[in-house]
């Protein structure tokens, strides 16, 4: 094929505990548009940041341009001509629009930066963008989307070959969607190869020509989108395995409520939430990137204020100011990021697990039983089977898997009645996540009520008992599992309230 | 897996062997000067790297806890001289017993520690900010306390013998170890099991490995960050103790300068500025390399100008080293 422009082959790349990509392949024409999907954590962004130099090639060799090369650098990936817009923005936000995109090499007359020169240039690459934005101001100023928009436009300046997306649409409103695809078709047609990863599946239909799937790390298969249904696509990603089951149901549902909101509001993130939670029920929550799902679950545990509304336990009303109070009302909350919010890398395994509850394993004047707070933890350690070569192994050196038990296991020990999990599989792979499904309706059948927040619809579907689907802040569906299907919850998601709730989050 | 739990074992077995660095590092000096000069092994002089290292040890003790939850205390110095100011007005001025001038002395750094704890967890300034002001607002009250003149404690007091006089030599003749030294290390003693046997100091590693996470783990951040700030500000106080006794006086315009010494101590002993890693132990052999670094410049008639150079040299290479180390555990 003369008109490949990138051909990526047997590539390999581990990190720390886990192996991101095994004997991937990829490669990439000129003039098309070749989306990326699977599901989070299957190696889509790993692989474009080992095209864009982010991060070195274990083994496996790139060609670009009909050579060999190695990327040791963004730096050398831009000069060649590869540029990456990131899933999560890289910007500056003390510096302009302008500075931003000309980072590294900005315009220099008689010694001096030329501020000039760099604002006209980038107001040229905006009006070609149809982007109504003043180069001058502070990214910091923006909204999310027009700092996604910033982004891309660094990504258009460098005039590349291939242009990376990584999941653009996340942060953007429609319209800026639309303006977005009108791009990529221009640059296609001017014969730029771009690779698109998403998650949106009605996006694949309208912008690519061809679709190759990743799974786990491992490469599944290249199609063409015309020939293939998105059925079929979904399929690929997720694999037989997660599709087929149902949630287990159990015989007699429980009727006591233990978590009621009502009317939880706070300026435009969350709008009149209101909700019942069940003794002894997995209660999914649907919903886009940016519905405010998390945002329900942290102003519950009181990890973010709220302006008016009211929670409910166990028909008593409670005033949650602070995660501690929500941990003495026996609430836990489990971040999707679990390295910045669920655990303390540096410190090891047992410390980890009895976090929560050091202060009831103390003495009065405060000294830590440790040999309890051993036995604790070995317990939790065997329940959850967290594999690891001991106790005092720092949490920083188990698999995400493993990680991600550890949080459970705190909030076991903990013994805690209403457990929030945000995103509880991300990142992990499809045994360890196995494992986390076996564990949460072992904790709902044990009688612990469990909301668990999800992107990924076919986790929802599989595991609710009820789903309650989000979208722009408020509550948009509720159904129960029998009516919970895909396009059910997606209809739902996508429900927004007019041109209105648009016109205020751009604000 | 089997190959893989001994490849960690292994990592944790070099993470040990790194942390005896410090004191290899100790060894080393102390064999070098002995070899360079006849005066520097002898009984009087360790005694004396002994006591000058009591002051810096225990500011350094006091900064540990601060630095380990993830702040930073650049106050130490100047509560530490508060201390000693509150304690000679107490036993001088008032005419109480020693016992009460002591509680004086630590009552003041423990309160000072508690203040930057509040100004650092509920009031959200920069631990950097609110200590610096601290430094500044304890020196100012120090030299107003004393209208700007050292006050001196009677000699019928006795005061100086606090850090000075030798029980162990009482008891051991010819065991003259000074008070001072006894003190520094009982504190230390004391340090590290608050440090690694009490839910504070428990709490102070989760704080400066990941707040975020503590928090979200239903810690009362701000009643926990205070309770470290105050706990070090104990130790500061037990600093001001010492140096009044040492110089059987409280000096209102001594203590800047022993912030940076102390911290120097801390992170040479391998307690992590960004938080979350550090022990007792690393700490005072820290501040023993310091104060042995600068007895064995004196010795050797090493201008006192070249001696701060030098200090400044091993600060920056122990640094260093720490980064070395901590690229090598990750890979």
């Amino acid at each position: 094929m003369n008109d490949a422009l990138v051909l990526m082959e047997g590539i390999d790349k581990r990190f720390p505990g886990v192996q991101a990509l095994k004997d991937c392949q990829f490669n990439l024409r000129r003039g098309e548009v070749h989306a990326l999907v699977g599901e989070n954590g299957a190696g889509k962004s790993t692989l474009m940041k080992l095209l864009a130099g982010i991060y070195p090639v274990d083994s496996g060799t790139i060609i670009f341009k009909g050579e060999e090369v190695t990327i040791p650098n963004p730096h050398t990936a831009q000069t060649m001509g590869i540029s990456m817009v990131h899933q999560e923005l890289n910007l500056m936000s003390h510096l302009t629009a302008a500075q931003n995109i000309f980072i590294g090499r900005e315009p220099i007359k008689r010694l001096l930066l030329d501020e000039n020169t760099q604002n006209k240039k980038t107001k040229e690459i905006f009006d070609l963008m149809n982007l109504n934005q003043d180069p001058t101001m502070k990214v910091g100023k923006m909204t999310v989307a027009k700092q996604q928009m910033v982004e891309i436009a660094k990504a258009l300046s460098f005039n590349a070959d291939v242009l990376i997306f990584d999941e653009p649409s996340g942060a953007l409103t429609d319209v800026e969607t639309a303006e977005l695809f009108r791009i990529i078709r221009q640059l296609k047609a001017e014969g730029t190869g771009i690779i698109y990863i998403t998650h949106r599946m009605e996006e694949l239909k309208e912008i690519s020509d061809r679709i190759t799937v990743l799974r786990d790390g491992l490469y599944v298969d290249t199609v063409n989108t015309q020939e293939t249904s998105i059925d079929q696509i979904i399929n690929m990603m997720v694999g037989r395995v997660i599709y087929g089951s149902s949630p287990e149901i159990p015989e007699e549902r429980s009727q006591e409520i233990v978590l009621e909101v009502k009317n939880l509001s706070r300026g435009n993130e969350l709008k009149d939430v209101s909700f019942q939670l069940m003794k002894g029920e997995i209660l999914g929550f649907a919903g886009l990137i940016g519905a405010g799902r998390t945002e329900t679950a942290r102003a519950i545990f009181g990890a973010d204020p709220f302006d008016s509304g009211e929670v409910y336990i166990n028909g008593e009303l409670v005033h949650i100011k602070l995660p501690s109070d929500a941990v003495a009302h026996d609430i836990a909350y489990l971040s999707e990021d679990r390295k910045r919010y669920g655990l303390c890398l540096s410190l090891d395994l047992k410390t980890n697990i009895v976090l929560p509850i050091y202060q009831k394993l103390s003495s009065v004047i405060g000294w830590v039983k440790d040999k309890q707070a051993y036995m604790i933890s070995k317990d939790i350690v065997e329940r959850l089977s967290i594999r690891t070569p001991s106790l005092e192994q720092k949490a920083k050196n188990l698999s995400g898997g493993n990680q991600q038990k550890v949080v459970v296991g705190k909030w076991l020990a903990k013994d805690a009645d209403i457990l929030i999990f945000d995103e509880p599989t991300r990142g992990i792979d499809v045994g360890a996540k196995q494992e986390i499904y076996t564990l949460l309706n072992e904790l709902a059948s044990q009688g612990k009520s469990i909301i668990m927040i999800s992107s990924e619809l076919p986790e929802i579907i599989r595991m609710s008992h009820r789903v309650i689907v989000m979208c722009e802040g408020r509550i948009t569906g509720n159904l129960d599992y029998s009516e919970a299907t895909q396009e059910n919850i997606m209809k739902f998601a996508t429900m927004r309230n007019g041109g209105n709730a648009i016109k205020s989050a751009q604000r | 897996m089997k190959s893989n739990t001994s490849i960690l074992q292994k990592k944790t077995g070099a993470d040990t062997v790194q942390r005896l660095m410090a004191f290899g590092a100790l060894i080393i000096l102390f064999v070098v000067f002995s070899f360079a000069s006849p005066y520097f092994f002898t009984f009087s002089n360790v005694i004396g790297i002994l006591v000058s290292t009591a002051v810096n040890g225990l500011l350094a003790i006091g900064v540990t806890f601060i630095i380990i939850s993830g702040g930073i205390d650049l106050s130490v110095g100047t509560v530490m001289t508060l201390s000693s100011v509150m304690a000679a007005v107490t036993v001088r001025n008032l005419g109480m017993p020693n016992v009460v001038g002591v509680l004086a002395a630590i009552l003041t750094g423990t309160l000072a520690g508690v203040i930057n704890g509040v100004m650092v967890s509920k009031l959200k300034l920069p631990p950097f900010i609110a200590t610096l002001g601290m430094l500044n607002v304890a020196r100012g009250l120090s030299l107003v306390i004393t209208d700007l003149s050292p006050i001196y404690f009677p000699l019928e007091t006795g005061w100086n013998r606090i850090a000075m006089g030798s029980v162990l030599g009482a008891i051991i003749p010819g065991f003259d170890i000074p008070n001072g030294v006894l003190i520094m290390f009982g504190s230390a003693l004391l340090a590290g099991l608050i440090l690694s046997k009490t839910v504070i100091g428990r709490y102070a590693f989760a704080i400066g490995s990941n707040e975020e996470a503590a928090r979200l783990s239903g810690l009362n951040i701000v009643l926990w960050k205070t309770a470290i700030y105050g706990v070090g500000g104990l130790f500061v106080g037990i600093a001001g103790v010492i140096i009044a006794a040492r110089l059987n006086s409280a000096q209102p315009a001594l203590g800047l300068g022993y912030e940076l010494d102390a911290i120097a101590a801390a992170v040479i002993g391998g307690v992590s500025l960004s938080g979350g890693e550090g022990n007792i132990l690393g700490t005072i052999i820290g501040a023993f390399i310091i104060s042995t670094l600068t007895n064995g410049l004196r010795i050797l008639s090493v201008p006192q100008e070249w001696q701060i150079v030098v200090t400044g040299l091993i600060i920056l290479s122990a640094v260093y080293l720490d980064i070395i180390r901590k690229k090598a555990s990750a890979n």
